[in-house]
């Protein structure tokens, strides 16, 4: 069999695509997780539920959207709602089992922050801010989270709360009553972070084919603790990778063409 | 009942210095003519209100109008930052900006809340994130019948709300359709209210159930075609992603933002003219 290649992303949307269970109602960021969700759509959970914040419910784009509400979401959607509904009925009331959210920056208890680099009121940088995200990480059942690994992005702890993961670790959620237990696993692009048990600090458990857990360590802008057996990731398979390719590619063109 | 003028007008009537303006959109249907006319009639020190800024709030920022701003998600969406949102706050050009900051669910518990006339509203939200410690404006109350800590954010009750929707009738019945975000709270919010649509018809033929703005809530009706460009219209137009992209690069500088407002926005008498005046490339959809 000829050896496959791949980039590191193209294994991390995978990785993170196969999180997606078939059948699971799934409340999608834009970016990242758009891309590993509607490839686990296209491959093995073709029943997954994709929820956008704009309202579109089981939408089933043919082309990832630029935005959260391309016209491509409403009008292959089952349903289109306003925004107040998205975020009562569906969001708050408790009938998401997923949440899909990237991050700019994440701590080792998963806490994301998406709204100021430096001071609140004279930030160094000035990030896009909360969005659905807050929401979405307090409501949906469990929460996934996707982003490039680096120490910039993976800090000791955020500079601002934006969405709440582990908190300050331990049963921390569970005491602020949180509908849902929150992140139970981070995918980068260079391997599988998830809580442990019960202190919920992010634990290395597998890394992607090729790489070495010192360089993910390296990368890590705390001491990452490290699971006693790290797995591999399973390398991607080639209807994986054909899938996701398809479908970055009809995005190029559909994006240069509009 | 909504009189049907022209935007200029419309916006000369109804937009005053230091209103609250909240223009709304969920990248579907951004009002973007009446924003710009915003900018060509100079108002100044205005609230802006709303969800997502996007560029329509960029470009009023960048040009002066707002003093303070109302959101939740205040970026290029799929692109990245907003650099004239940015600048204002970072470095307070052309003039510092208040924020008023929330999460989604909030600001729709607030326009909820104030298309109710109800004086606060109410979600399980703000639970984790560090806003309630920067925004006074978000409080925590006890449900009176569970005991449950639920979010509590003030009404928003917007001098003027504007909006664009697909259609009008020509006694100012509205019809819209798609993502349709918060317009509809927002225009019951609003003591004012401008739609602008893309057309103007005899019958919006409109089914049961249709979501429609009937007239007599609503102030003025301009029919201004492609009046979300660059975002969409569905059944019209598609959302023109390349100038998304386009704009951080014309953005991100003063003096290149600087010079696109003048020569696109205060150097064209009108939206027809604004679409005229970008390439044939940029302005296609």
């Amino acid at each position: 069999m000829p050896e496959t290649t791949y980039t590191t992303d193209e294994m991390m949307t995978i990785a993170a695509a196969r999180m997606v269970r078939n059948g699971a109602s799934c409340f999608v960021g834009i970016g990242l997780p758009s891309a590993a969700a509607n490839l686990a759509r296209l491959t093995h959970a073709p029943d997954a539920v994709l929820i956008y914040e704009s309202g579109t419910i089981g939408t089933k784009p043919t082309v990832l959207p630029l935005s959260i509400g391309d016209g491509e979401l409403a009008e292959t959607a089952d349903a289109v709602v306003s925004l107040v509904e998205i975020f009562t009925y569906w969001l708050q009331g408790g009938r998401i089992d997923l949440g899909f959210l990237g991050a700019a920056q994440i701590d080792k208890f998963a806490n994301i922050n998406s709204t100021v680099v430096g001071d609140y009121l004279t930030p160094s940088v000035r990030l896009p801010g909360a969005g659905g995200a807050p929401a979405i990480a307090a409501s949906c059942g469990e929460v996934l989270i996707t982003l490039r690994h680096s120490k910039r992005a993976m800090v000791p702890k955020v500079d601002f709360i934006t969405s709440g993961g582990h908190l300050d670790g331990g049963d921390s959620r569970a005491r602020m009553r949180f509908p849902g237990k929150g992140p139970t696993a981070v995918i980068t692009d260079l391997g599988i972070l998830t809580p442990d048990a019960i202190s919920k600090e992010l634990t290395l458990t597998s890394v992607h084919p090729g790489v070495s857990i010192e360089k993910v360590v390296d990368a890590t802008g705390w001491p990452l603790k490290v699971a006693a057996e790290v797995r591999t990731t399973a390398p991607p398979t080639e209807t994986e990778l054909k899938v996701l390719r398809e479908l970055q590619e009809r995005t190029a063109r559909a994006h240069a063409a509009s | 009942m909504a009189q049907i003028l022209d935007l200029k007008t419309a916006v000369a009537e109804l937009v005053r210095d230091g209103d609250q303006v909240a223009l709304e959109g969920f990248t579907h249907l951004i009002p973007f003519a009446a924003g710009h006319e915003i900018i060509r009639q100079k108002r100044r020190d205005l609230t802006l209100i709303r969800l997502t800024p996007d560029l329509i709030y960029d470009q009023l920022i960048g040009a002066g109008c707002a003093s303070k701003l109302v959101f939740s998600w205040g970026g290029n969406p799929g692109v990245g930052s907003l650099h004239r949102l940015r600048d204002a706050v970072e470095h307070g050009w052309p003039r510092p900006l208040e924020l008023d900051e929330h999460e989604h669910a909030g600001m729709a518990a607030r326009y909820a809340a104030g298309a109710s006339h109800l004086p606060f509203g109410i979600l399980r939200g703000y639970l984790g994130t560090e806003l309630p410690q920067h925004n006074p404006s978000v409080k925590f109350i006890e449900c009176p019948f569970t005991g449950e800590r639920l979010a509590a954010v003030p009404a928003i009750r917007p001098d003027v709300t504007i909006i664009h929707a697909q259609k009008a009738d020509r006694r100012g019945n509205v019809q819209m359709w798609g993502v349709v975000g918060v317009q509809k709270e927002a225009v019951l919010a609003a003591k004012r209210s401008i739609v602008t649509v893309e057309e103007i018809v005899d019958d919006l033929n409109a089914p049961p159930n249709a979501t429609v703005l009937p007239t007599w809530v609503i102030g003025a009706v301009c029919e201004v075609k492609r009046g979300a460009f660059p975002s969409y219209a569905l059944g019209y137009y598609h959302r023109n992603n390349a100038f998304y992209k386009q704009w951080d690069a014309i953005a991100r500088e003063r003096a290149s933002f600087e010079a696109w407002i003048d020569r696109h926005v205060l150097g064209t008498p009108d939206f027809a003219a604004f679409l005229r005046s970008l390439k044939p490339e940029e302005a296609h959809a």
